[in-house]
Parts: structure tokens; sequence; C-alpha cells
């Protein structure tokens, strides 16, 4: 593992990591590819892979049949819904117990990551009752709340890590020039807080966009948010490769941009501090 | 250091969080336990009436119960070996100087933000079907018969596709591991004559043990969850053949409109995930401690 590799190493563990990389990625570039192809082109035999008349006019019947800037929308309210109220309720709690720990800081971190270990089928029959006689059935408000509380844990755990850096040395320097506690987390600690919040809704806003299991379960066509709504493309075989790609597309791209943001928080956020 | 004043705000500060989570935690969980004691079936409504454990006996008898066993099990099983084993290699290759190796990550990384509905389509219609799909038409280029993927190997094909979304997370988690390996040592270890083998095996796998603890503890708890891949690939069958603890609770209960019996599922569902909560718990909490 010497740092200093020969060219003639590096060339050829370069073309390896680059097909394997490749091949990983391959499906979304395929997906990409067929969003702009005509029906006819998405299924020929032998595939076509560049060589074929690019059109976008798949863009536009996805959203002409089917409403699917409402499904996005929806997306988008849930997701960036969810994570705010999450931090709005987080954001307190995180910054208690990273600069004003007790004796039960620890235990009341460890429980709440454990209701994060309850699997969601655990509580689905209640959960889907409650909605159905509240009328949160098939509402943005009901899946707000429900990734809300989902997510929690992994919020409050984020930014109780990214808190926990901020140095006490400086709180005690702004006691010390008389700022009193609201002055020291408008001015002190808000700023120094910016980035590990910046980078706990970026992840939240990813994983409740993709969430996949209460979406499904609890809307039907009203709020269904793009996870649901491509579900109801499975539809039958082989006629609208090229729909359902464009479909796909636009529901993927958003978060493969924030995605590639978000690397590096990645694993710090899904292993709770445990990999750094 | 702490007032009295500003312990008393932090616990105010942190009752919001604490109150919902466990209203979250107990008051749903508390209605499955109370739901799985009963016979109670949505199409019959007002029928509700206690039966003790009738629903559990009948949901651990359930020959679908045993096969759904088996099938979280090998999926989660083939998915952690995919991804451990993959996600190793992928970490070790991308470790190595190459060029473009913020692009190569990209491309790795970007399957684990797909969302599950689209990687399960895609897989289903573009790759693995029959007719259309590349692999059908690959199968044709070689001159063999197309292989019908989800009705020949239902669960075999959903175990790919969640490793496929799965094997970035193992990865970029067994990369990070890895970066924060200690060079000076690599170093002294080659100075001492140690053999890339040995070194790897002295050195590297200790190293990234607990990395892989965690990949494996973390993936456990999502995959036994999963459940978009299974609703929009196969419905769980081809009869059973492909249904999981989590979708056979779906199943019961949403779809049978059986209450009792699914709420006796999920509590066997929370049970197990709870076994491996445990271990995955202690390792974050001794991480907690240093």
């Amino acid at each position: 593992m010497a740092r200093t590799a020969s060219p003639r190493r590096k060339a050829l563990v370069t073309a390896v990591a680059w097909a394997i990389g490749f091949a990983i990625f391959f499906p979304i570039l395929w997906t990409i590819l067929t969003s702009f192809k005509s029906e006819g082109d998405a299924i020929a035999s032998p595939p076509k892979f560049l060589f074929f008349d690019w059109t976008l006019e798949n863009y536009q019947t996805v959203q002409e049949r089917s409403n699917y800037l409402r499904h996005f929308w929806n997306s988008v309210v849930i997701s960036f819904g969810s994570t705010l109220c999450a931090l709005g309720i987080a954001i307190p709690a995180a910054w208690a117990m990273a600069f004003v720990p007790g004796k039960w800081t620890k235990d009341i971190l460890m429980w709440m990551l454990s209701t994060k270990m309850m699997p969601a089928v655990g509580v689905l029959v209640p959960i889907y009752l409650i909605f159905r006689d509240t009328g949160l059935l098939d509402t943005r408000t009901g899946l707000v709340i429900v990734l809300t509380l989902m997510n929690l844990p992994i919020v409050v755990w984020m930014l109780y890590t990214y808190f926990k850096e901020i140095p006490g040395e400086i709180l005690e320097a702004a006691r010390m020039d008389g700022a009193g506690l609201r002055a020291e987390i408008l001015y002190v600690l808000t700023p120094m807080a910016i980035p590990g919040i910046a980078s706990t809704l970026l992840l939240n806003v990813i994983l409740a966009w993709n969430e996949a299991f209460w979406t499904l379960n609890l809307t039907a066509a009203k709020a269904a948010p793009l996870t649901a709504f491509i579900a109801s493309y499975s539809s039958p075989e082989g006629l609208f490769y090229a729909k359902l790609s464009a479909a796909s597309t636009m529901a993927i791209a958003p978060i493969l941009i924030l995605g590639w943001f978000s690397q590096k928080q990645l694993v710090r956020g899904l292993t709770f501090g445990a990999v750094k | 250091m702490a007032t009295q004043a500003s312990r008393f705000a932090g616990r105010l500060m942190i009752s919001p969080a604490v109150i919902l989570l466990l209203g979250w935690m107990i008051v749903p969980l508390g209605m499955t336990l109370y739901f799985s004691l009963l016979r109670y079936n949505l199409l019959q409504p007002g029928t509700e009436s206690y039966t003790g454990l009738t629903n559990y006996r009948y949901f651990l008898t359930d020959p679908a119960f045993f096969t759904a066993m088996r099938n979280t099990l090998a999926l989660v099983g083939g998915v952690l070996v995919i991804t451990v084993i993959g996600g190793t290699l992928l970490a070790l290759l991308l470790d190595q100087p190459i060029w473009g190796q913020g692009i190569v990550r990209v491309m790795v990384i970007a399957p684990f933000f797909v969302m599950p509905t689209v990687s399960a389509l895609v897989w289903k219609n573009m790759f693995m079907n029959p007719v259309n799909g590349l692999f059908a038409h690959a199968a044709k280029a070689l001159g063999l018969a197309p292989f019908d993927f989800l009705a020949h190997a239902p669960l075999a094909s959903i175990t790919l596709i969640v490793a496929w979304q799965w094997l970035p997370f193992a990865t970029l988690i067994l990369l990070t591991a890895l970066q924060s390996l200690d060079r000076d040592q690599i170093e002294a270890a080659e100075m001492d004559g140690a053999g890339p083998l040995s070194r790897f095996g002295y050195i590297v796998v200790p190293h990234l043990s607990r990395a892989v603890t965690v990949v494996i503890l973390i993936q456990t708890i999502f995959l036994l969850s999963t459940f978009a891949e299974i609703l929009v690939t196969t419905n769980g069958g081809p009869g059973t053949a492909s249904t999981t603890l989590t979708y056979l609770v779906y199943a019961q209960s949403l779809l049978q409109f059986d209450v009792g019996g699914g709420a006796a599922g999920g509590i066997v569902a929370v049970v197990l995930a709870n076994i491996v909560a445990i271990f995955l718990m202690r390792m974050i909490g001794k991480n907690l401690e240093s």
C-alpha cells in the first residue's frame, strides 16, 4: 500500500475502479438515457445506447397525464416539512444535552436511538387506524407527523455529535463577557452550529424523500409523494419504459445532487458517530 | 459549572423531544400489543373480542410464517454477505491512488440516493424483464434463453436489487474507516518485512472489524424493514416465495384486514429487531463513553 505507486500499477487500478464504478452506476445512467428515447427505441432489440432520436416528449407526457408536479411538490413539502419540524424539536434538545449534560443525558440519548430500532410494521396497524379515524390518511400533514417522529432520533443524534465539537471554552468566555443565555445562543452558538445543522438538514431531507414504507401505506392519490407515485407505474409489461424512466429521472435527480454534497455527513449521520 | 437555572432550562429544552418520542413509541406499540390479543377484523366491525394468545398461536404456526422467516433470513443474510464482501473490496480499491477518484466515488455511492420504488421498478422492467430487459437482450445475444428472474428466482432477484442499494453504504463506511488507518503502522510493518497478505491480515482486518460490525448491525435494522422493493417487484410472490416478515404483516393487516393477526406479527417483528438492536446499542454506547 505504498503511496508512491508505479504509473503502470496506478493505470491498472484506475481502469479496474472505473469499470466497477461504471457498472454500479449503469442502472441510473441507463434510466436517464431511456428517459430521452421514444417508447419504440426504449425497448429496441438490440438496445440502443447513445444513437437514437433524443426527445423530451416523455417528460411532457408524464406531467400532462399524471400531474407529476403535484407529486413532486408533495415530496418537497413532506421531506422539508418533516425535516424542519424535527430540527425545531431537536435543536433545543441536542443543545441542552451537549452543553448542560445531566446525569441522564447518555441514557436519554441511547433510549432515543432505541426508538429508531423499532421496525415500522410493529406499529403499522395502530398508526393506520389512528390516521383513518382522525382523517389523516392520505394527507401531507399526516406524513409530516410520522416522518418527523421517525427521523427525530437521527436528527437529535447528528446534532448532538456536531454540538459536542463546539469547544466549551468559547461559551465560558462569552459568559465571562456577560452574555446571557439568549445572547449566548444567538451570537455564539448559532454561527458555530450552522454547518452541523445544515448537514443534518441535508441528510434528513434525503432520508425523508426516499422513505418508502409509510409513504406507500398511508397515501393514496392525493398526498402521494414521488415514492408512491412511481410505485403506481408498476404497470403492464414493457409498454412505458421511456415514461417510467422520465418519471424516475425527475424523482431521483434532486436527491442525487443533494447526495453528492452530503457524502461525508452520510457516514456520520447513519452510524450515530460509531464510525468517523 | 451548570447553574440551577441553566439546568432547568436544559430540561425544558429536552422535554418536547422526549415526550414526543415517548408518545410515538408507547402509544402505537401499546395499541399493537392490545390488538394482538383481540379477534379483530376490519371487515367485521364491532365484533372485536378478547382471544388471549390465539393470534400468536395462529401466526407462529402458519406455514407462511416459516416461509417468511426463512425468506427474511435469506434476504438479510444475502444482502449482508454481498455488501460486506463487495464493500470491503471496493473500499480497498478506492483507497488506492487512482485518477478521477472523486468521480468513481460518486458513481459508486449514487445508488444509495435512489428511492427504493425507483430502483425496484428500473431493475424489474429494464433489466430483469424476460422480454425487453437488458439481461434478456444479453442472453439472446449470447444465444441463451432469457431467464425470468422475478418469476423463477424472486428472492434472489430482490436480494440483488437491495444489495445494489446498500453496497454504497457499506463501501462508504468501510472506506472512511480505512482512511483513518494509521499509515505509519503499515510502513513500520513493511520495513519489518511483513508481506502484503500479512499486513492485510494483521493490521487492516482488525482495524476494519469494528466498522464491519457497525455496517452489519445498521443494515440489519434497515433490511428487516425491506418493503417497497417487494411490493413493487413481486408482491411477495409467486405464492409466498418472496414474502418476508415485514411483508407478511403488511399483507395480513392491510390486505386481509386481520388487525389482530397483523398486530401479533408486528410484535414478533419488534422482538426480532430488538435482539439485533441490543448488540448495536451496546456498540454505540461504548463509543459514547470514550
